[in-house]
């Protein structure tokens, strides 16, 4: 039997869809729609065709922004292998402790970025940053982190990977606690070491949380403004960060800074249509790794 | 025997929260030391004299209390908003026929998957239009919404069991007294999920407010610090001292309510 609730549905839907069709669906519309436009100076807009688009894949902008953005992933990625090791220290049976650990890790990526953006520009700060300081130690001269092209990005990447650990920690201990002690048992009387059994069992079991925060921190690693823009400052106060942008960032720059919302509507479809693919394609790979029982 | 290889991951453990810990810790330390101290060469390990001070100037050369109250006022209304609408439509979603119920939930559910840069602009040109920019109904507008809260909710109404529902509509309820008075509160454990979700967003959101709000005193106080590290008559402790402020209440609310927290991100899985 089928029952039909009549007009309350809509009622109930009405607000969320209203809210989120103006908001949300119709602007998506309207970015693809503005790509193919010119704003002229004076308002209004002018169409022109697929424009934006070619002027853009002939900026070297484009490819150092999806170089910066494509680095800045691959770093953050990082955050996978150690937050494996550290949700499994964790996951030590009889361990005392283990949720102030938790808390400890995870506090990073509850602080607000631009909050913790100010320490670590002193702490990569160039003269008198602690990293430099350490480097020191070892007869390194360090560079001017926030000021450098090549170094400003890795600086942000730095802070991405710190403030992301303590997720995959959460994620992964939840995946953890889904293995069944009597495996480690078993391997235990076949005489398997730790690491062993960290590589035949923990890992493998570990996959379906591993290719779910690749995913998450991919998708999120495309869309890298908030850490980039506060760490380094914006084009008026260092002018390195058009060496150093992110994908967002060449976006908003546009958009917002230069008024070239063509170009920017253009550099948005282009986010959206490299994530719709880095998504893909990672859906495809995990049929060949992720370990499904 | 366990107890020395405990031993070992303890010190393997430490030793990550210390370098995790830094940050804050070094934070707290230099809001606490003179400008000269921060820009030593040789790094200032501790403060010769706690400059409380510093924690004062903020008030004075930062408008803190204006940009605290944008953003404590954008969370609540757009939490309380999003809880509202969110559960609303999630439980139409998941309890209730309807005629073309796919596409209408297809179609928020697939903003999931769009970059927010996406729909930006437009936003920025509404609320433009509307003659909203600076406005605090501009800053909290399109996060009144979330595809991501109505699929959290959605989910929860489809795993609770349908025979108190029925019961209730024998009884004569409406849909809207089902509703409330009935599978509202047993998904109160989501619901608490989605209320410090988006609480940490929209404390934490820089780019919107960053395009919408133009000057200091309109800002939320992460666009207020993003703008203050940028301007060089702040001398550093302050603005260290303003951060650690600006960023505390969520860190607090994270350490009390941090069962809830964790469970819920291992569970419902998302940035």
């Amino acid at each position: 039997m089928k029952r039909r609730d009549g007009f309350w549905p809509w009622l109930f839907i009405a607000p969320l869809t209203a809210g989120v069709s103006v908001f949300y669906l119709w602007p998506i519309v309207k970015t693809a729609w503005l790509s193919l436009t010119e704003s002229g100076v004076f308002g209004g807009t002018t169409f022109t065709g697929l424009d934006n688009y070619t002027s853009l894949f002939q900026d070297g902008d484009l490819y150092r922004s999806i170089g910066n953005t494509l680095l800045y992933t691959a770093i953050v990625l990082l955050n996978i292998p150690i937050a494996i090791v550290v949700a499994s220290l964790m996951n030590t049976p009889g361990l005392r402790g283990a949720s102030v650990y938790r808390v400890l890790y995870f506090l990073p990526y509850v602080a607000m970025p631009t909050a913790v953006a100010m320490v670590w520009r002193i702490i990569f700060n160039g003269d008198f940053g602690v990293v430099n300081y350490v480097l020191g130690w070892f007869g390194i001269d360090g560079p001017y982190w926030i000021s450098t092209p090549g170094f400003a990005i890795v600086a942000v990447s730095v802070v991405g990977l710190w403030s992301s650990v303590g997720f995959s920690v959460i994620v992964l201990g939840s995946g953890l606690k889904q293995i069944p002690p009597e495996l480690y048992e078993a391997a235990e009387l076949d005489g398997a070491s730790r690491v062993r059994q960290f590589f035949s069992i923990t890992v493998p079991l570990l996959t379906p949380s591993i290719a779910f925060l690749s995913i998450v921190t991919v998708i999120s690693g495309f869309q890298l403004f908030d850490l980039l823009y506060a760490v380094l400052g914006n084009s008026y106060s260092n002018p390195t960060i058009y060496s150093s942008m992110s994908l967002v960032y060449m976006f908003y720059e546009a958009g917002f800074v230069t008024n070239e919302k063509g170009l920017a509507a253009a550099i948005a479809m282009v986010v959206l249509v490299l994530v719709a693919l880095a998504t893909l394609v990672q859906f495809r790979l995990q049929k060949r790794w992720v370990h499904i029982d | 025997m366990i107890k020395r290889n405990n031993l070992l991951v303890h010190a393997v453990l430490i030793a990550g929260a210390v370098l995790m810990m830094f940050p804050f810790v070094w934070q707290i330390l230099m809001s606490l030391s003179t400008n000269a101290e921060v820009q030593s060469v040789t790094p200032h390990l501790w403060p010769s004299k706690f400059q409380w001070g510093n924690y004062a100037e903020v008030f004075r050369q930062v408008p803190f209390l204006d940009q605290l109250r944008t953003s404590v006022w954008i969370t609540v209304v757009r939490v309380l908003a999003q809880i509202a609408f969110c559960t609303l439509a999630g439980y139409a979603f998941a309890r209730m026929q309807f005629r073309g119920k796919a596409i209408v939930l297809g179609a928020v559910l697939s903003i999931l998957m769009v970059p927010s840069q996406v729909y930006l602009l437009p936003q920025y040109e509404i609320v433009q239009d509307l003659g909203l920019l600076g406005s605090m109904t501009g800053l909290l507008l399109p996060g009144l919404f979330s595809a991501f809260g109505t699929f959290l909710m959605r989910t929860a109404f489809l795993n609770l069991p349908s025979e108190l529902e029925e019961a209730a509509r024998l009884d004569g309820a409406n849909p809207f007294q089902v509703f409330w008075h009935v599978m509202l509160p047993l998904i109160r454990p989501s619901i608490s999920v989605l209320a410090i979700t988006s609480t940490l967003w929209s404390w934490n959101e820089l780019l919107w407010p960053l395009v919408v709000a133009t000057q200091s005193e309109d800002m939320p106080l992460s666009a207020g610090l993003a703008t203050l590290i940028n301007d060089r008559t702040v001398n550093y402790p302050v603005v260290l001292a303003a951060s650690l402020l600006a960023t505390a209440p969520v860190l607090i609310m994270f350490i009390l309510l941090q069962r809830r927290v964790i469970d819920g991100l291992a569970t419902s899985g998302l940035k």
